[in-house]
């Protein structure tokens, strides 16, 4: 230790009587959440996974013991490690902050390790397959690299000059908010997957998608930057073929309001340079909750 | 005769979070030729997952901070041990490294006036970390990320380095398969730069994910380079605790730096019984005091919460350990009674804290702005590694450099939460730009491919092990490493069992050379554990063996035996090289004295 200890008795003592009932009510029920869990003892719960090596494969079942708080991540990394070593599965933060764990649970496009096992329902198999807008690699593992490859056609971050002789830049938060919103991206490209443009249409290489649709109003919207986009946005990065479904916004697990605060304004700044007759159409649609014209599988 | 991919570059940099990207981006401004290796999806290394903040001494929220008082500070934090040559330029670098983040994209949380706001956390003196509410690594990791594509780098992506080659004493490069179809690459290289991160995965309740397999520290062991310090292994006092899949979740020490307080059963905020010696002048005498600190008054001192990370963590052990914790084996961390002092603290809570607030509402069911969160120690950092130069970060090995949690100097005996994000990009920058220096002045070296062939055959054995009658798989054993390391080698130590550990190591390392692996070698996690099983051993046993020698407490080591802290243990680090038979030689080396000027700075911050 470093050193001895200094006891500080009397000023330490006036912890508020309400922050220790708080803790107090807390932690009972918090000991009320293990008896439950101590109560159901082990349950066990069918999982029915993606099995396949390349564009082949099939759903197989495993069935695994469940316990308090888990989610379906941890089912997997169970069944990995009790009967199918071999079983591909791409992971890392288990906090629902690196985006790597993009799966189709019982059809919805999730992270895996944000689905608690309490929101399904267990009596039937739960259903776990890789992300369908991409290329099968194996099991529940795509490739993705179509999103890498998006990225690099849009030009660079190009900032004004700075603001201060220190190089620096002045900032107001109100500006920063707008754009941090898009900068909390994880790039899981769920919304890629569910965007009927890509999952359905497979174009790739005509359409960015979403999330790098919230990459490009990043850029626009980015206090510093100083490029037009605008023209890219129409000609190579088609942002034409999104007729607005608001599906990738359903299923965005950071909660960013994709079509509404990215997508459109975009729209608008290639309406205000282009005459477009789809800008205007989707001018008449802002602010109407518009319909969902595919895809019925988003939460 | 295995067939490789082969691929020629100046430097290859061996990891892509922050220490690697850095690298990589600066070996290719300089003019070399440069290839980027991961495990993973670019984007997706550990450092997306930093939360809290980087640390500069920026001076934009206290006038008094500069590079002297960060110096003293992660000084005072590494109990001395740090290589100080490596603090000093970290904390004279540090801002200069965050302004051009900014330069590339970064968007910072704001002062009123509009320069980058800063916050303060644990041991560091003034309001001092950059940051994005409570996803700064994202925002760094996707800024160099975003920067690095238009660079000249060639990206191996979801691609593991097995071993590194070399050509006499010096390094040549390094072979490694990609994880997809499982075909081995050979990369030749005149440098290689080490940026693999840490080895948390030896520990069963941990915040690292499963790339930190301490590869890195495996792989310049076996290469020859010396590593350091690795007895100190930071416990982060804050984990999540319940339910039991998320044991060891990090919750960020952001949460005590805005207000947050760590309270027992009895609702007791024992942080406040026992303030250590040496920072004893910058802790609050009061709550209040602590309260107006977190909220910027300049006057206040810091709360108790802040301490540096070893004395929190273990405090929390002893409210637990004497049964005043909570239900499920940790304390109450509290920011929901900042209420009584704020009137929108809901609305301010879920500000500051997103991804908290997110984290425990979806993962334990609790809403942070109303309830506690129950927390307990998680292991999270190493602050041992690789023993590097503290100006051009290269190792023992020729051409072989590292940076970032890999390497070992900048943090001593404990790291100063802020100071890891600060020390990928001030020596990842450094590492980048002299292996492309030195890349410069080497011809090209001769990787002997006898030396690839005999690791390819042997990463392969696990798939014909297949059907023999010990047929256990590497599952079973990581997870029986990781408990008894857990058990043995953790928070408090003791000799005896210590020396349990090193015996279980043998024991372990049996099981290892013969579990099998089924299936093929495309895109097989059974396989890609049983090769960073072997990893995980060897860096376990370094621990072990490192933390039998240090008999005494400090930073991050604690030794129930020895609880006090002994001078003479002061003056040197505990260094590991593998020997001539491949034993572990433990050599004790001195620190070299401290230069005048330094030591000055130390005293008037004292
Ligand atoms: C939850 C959490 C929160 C944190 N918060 C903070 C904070 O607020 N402030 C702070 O300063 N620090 C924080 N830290 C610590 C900090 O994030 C890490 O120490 C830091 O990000 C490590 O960066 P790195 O570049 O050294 O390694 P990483 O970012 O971990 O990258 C390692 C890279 O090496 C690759 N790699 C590893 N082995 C191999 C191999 N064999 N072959 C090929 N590639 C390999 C990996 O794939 C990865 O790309 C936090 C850590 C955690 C876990
Ligand atoms: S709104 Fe619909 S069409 Fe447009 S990007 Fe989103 S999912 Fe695709
Ligand atoms: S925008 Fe949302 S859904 Fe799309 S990749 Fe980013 S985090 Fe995922
Ligand atoms: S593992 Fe990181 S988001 Fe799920």
């Amino acid at each position: 230790m470093d050193a001895g200890p200094s006891v500080r008795e009397k000023k330490v003592s006036s912890v508020t009587e309400a922050l220790a009932r708080n803790v107090v009510e807390s932690g009972q029920r918090a000991a009320a959440r293990s008896d439950t869990s101590a109560g159901t003892e082990k349950r066990s719960a069918t999982f029915r996974v993606w099995r396949g090596a390349g564009p082949t494969g099939e759903l197989r079942d495993y069935s695994t013991s469940v316990s308090e708080g888990m989610v379906v991540l941890d089912a997997i990394h169970q069944i990995q490690a009790e009967t199918a070593g071999d079983l591909a599965v791409r992971w890392n933060c288990k906090a629902g902050k690196c985006g790597s764990c993009s799966a189709e649970i019982n059809g919805m496009p999730r992270l895996m390790c944000m689905t608690r096992l309490s929101e399904l329902d267990l009596q039937k198999p739960v259903t776990v397959e890789p992300m369908r807008a991409f290329p099968p690699v194996k099991d529940l593992v795509t490739d993705v690299s179509s999103n890498f490859r998006a990225k690099k056609r849009i030009r660079r971050f190009t900032p004004r000059p700075p603001d201060a002789p220190d190089g620096t830049w002045r900032m107001a938060q109100a500006d920063a908010d707008r754009v941090q919103e898009f900068r909390k991206c994880i790039e899981c490209f769920l919304c890629q997957d569910v965007c009927h443009v890509l999952r359905d249409h497979h174009l790739h290489e005509q359409f960015i998608g979403p999330r790098l649709l919230v990459h490009a109003a990043q850029l626009e919207m980015h206090p510093l930057d100083i490029l037009d986009r605008t023209d890219d946005l129409k000609e190579s990065h088609g942002i034409g073929y999104c007729n607005i479904t608001k599906c990738c916004t359903k299923v965005c697990p950071e909660n960013i309001t994709i079509t509404d605060n990215a997508i459109i304004p975009l729209k608008e700044r290639v309406v205000d340079k282009h005459y477009d007759p789809l800008g205007k159409l989707v001018r008449l649609v802002r602010g109407r909750n518009s319909a969902d014209r595919h895809q019925g599988e988003v939460r | 005769m295995p067939e490789y991919q082969r691929h020629e570059h100046d430097v290859l940099v061996i990891g892509a979070g922050g220490a690697g990207l850095r690298a990589a981006i600066e070996a290719a401004h300089v003019g070399a030729s440069v290839g980027l290796v991961c495990k993973s999806l670019l984007g997706k290394a550990h450092t997306v997952m930093a939360e809290g903040g980087v640390a500069a001494a920026l001076a934009n929220v206290d006038d008094r901070d500069n590079w002297k008082v960060h110096f003293a500070d992660t000084m005072r934090g590494g109990q001395y041990l740090n290589n100080w040559r490596m603090a000093e330029l970290h904390a004279k670098e540090a801002p200069d490294r965050v302004r051009e983040l900014e330069a590339w994209g970064t968007v910072f949380d704001r002062t009123p006036d509009g320069r980058i706001l800063q916050r303060n956390f644990g041991g560091h003196k003034y309001p001092r970390l950059a940051h994005v509410g409570d996803r700064t690594g994202l925002e760094m990791i996707r800024t160099l990320q975003d920067y690095a594509i238009y660079q000249p780098i060639d990206v191996h992506m979801e691609c593991t380095i097995v071993s590194l080659l070399k050509d006499g004493n010096r390094i040549a490069g390094a072979i490694g398969y990609d994880r997809e179809r499982g075909r081995f690459k050979l990369f030749s290289a005149k440098a290689v730069v080490l940026a693999t991160g840490g080895i948390g995965r030896a520990y069963s309740v941990t915040s690292n994910s499963w790339e930190y397999t301490g590869d890195g520290h495996a792989l310049a062991y076996n290469a020859g380079a010396a590593v350091q310090d690795m007895e100190f292994v930071q416990f982060h006092p804050t984990g999540m605790v319940w339910p039991p899949s998320v044991r060891g979740i990090l919750v960020t020490e952001g949460v005590r730096g805005e207000g947050g307080i760590l309270v027992n059963k009895e609702g007791r905020r024992f942080m406040f019984d026992d303030i250590p010696e040496n920072y004893r002048n910058q802790t609050a005498d009061s709550e209040e005091e602590g309260w107006r600190y977190t909220q910027g008054d300049k006057n206040a001192r810091r709360p108790p919460e802040l301490l540096t990370r070893d004395h929190v963590a273990r405090a929390i052990m002893k409210e637990v350990r004497e049964g005043r914790g909570s239900p499920h084996g940790g304390v109450f961390l509290d920011i929901s009674w900042i209420r009584s002092k704020l009137p929108n603290s809901e609305e301010h809570i879920k500000k500051k804290l997103p991804s908290m607030y997110h984290q425990f509402k979806q993962l334990a069911d609790i809403d942070i702005t109303k309830e506690p969160m129950e927390v307990g120690p998680t292991t999270h950092y190493v602050m041992g590694g690789v023993r590097v130069d503290g100006d051009t970060q290269m190792s023992t090995v020729p051409g072989l450099f590292a940076a970032g949690e890999v390497g070992a100097g900048l943090h001593g005996a404990n790291r100063l939460g802020g100071n890891s994000l600060s020390d990928l990009l001030v020596f990842g920058m450094r590492a980048g730009k002299f292996a492309a220096e030195y890349a410069g002045r080497q011809t090209a070296p001769r990787a002997d491919t006898q030396q690839a062939d005999d690791i390819v055959r042997v990463a392969l054995e696990p798939f014909n092990r297949q059907g023999g009658q010990n047929g256990e798989g590497p599952y079973q054993v990581e997870h029986d490493l990781q408990a008894m390391m857990q058990e043995l080698v953790g928070i408090v130590r003791r000799e005896d069992e210590m020396r349990r550990a090193l015996d279980s190591l043998k024991a372990l390392r049996e099981r290892a050379r013969k579990v099998s692996v089924a299936g093929n070698r495309e895109y097989n996690p059974g396989w890609h554990t049983a090769l960073d099983l072997q990893n995980l051993l060897t860096v376990s046993e370094i621990v072990a063996r490192a933390a039998l020698e240090r008999k005494e407490s400090r930073g991050g080591h604690f030794r129930d035996d020895f609880p006090e802290k002994d001078p003479s243990y002061g003056k040197f680090n505990i260094v590991i090289r593998r020997g001539p038979a491949g034993e572990m030689q433990v050599t004790r080396e001195q620190i070299p004295e401290m230069r005048d000027d330094l030591k000055r700075i130390i005293e008037e911050n004292k």
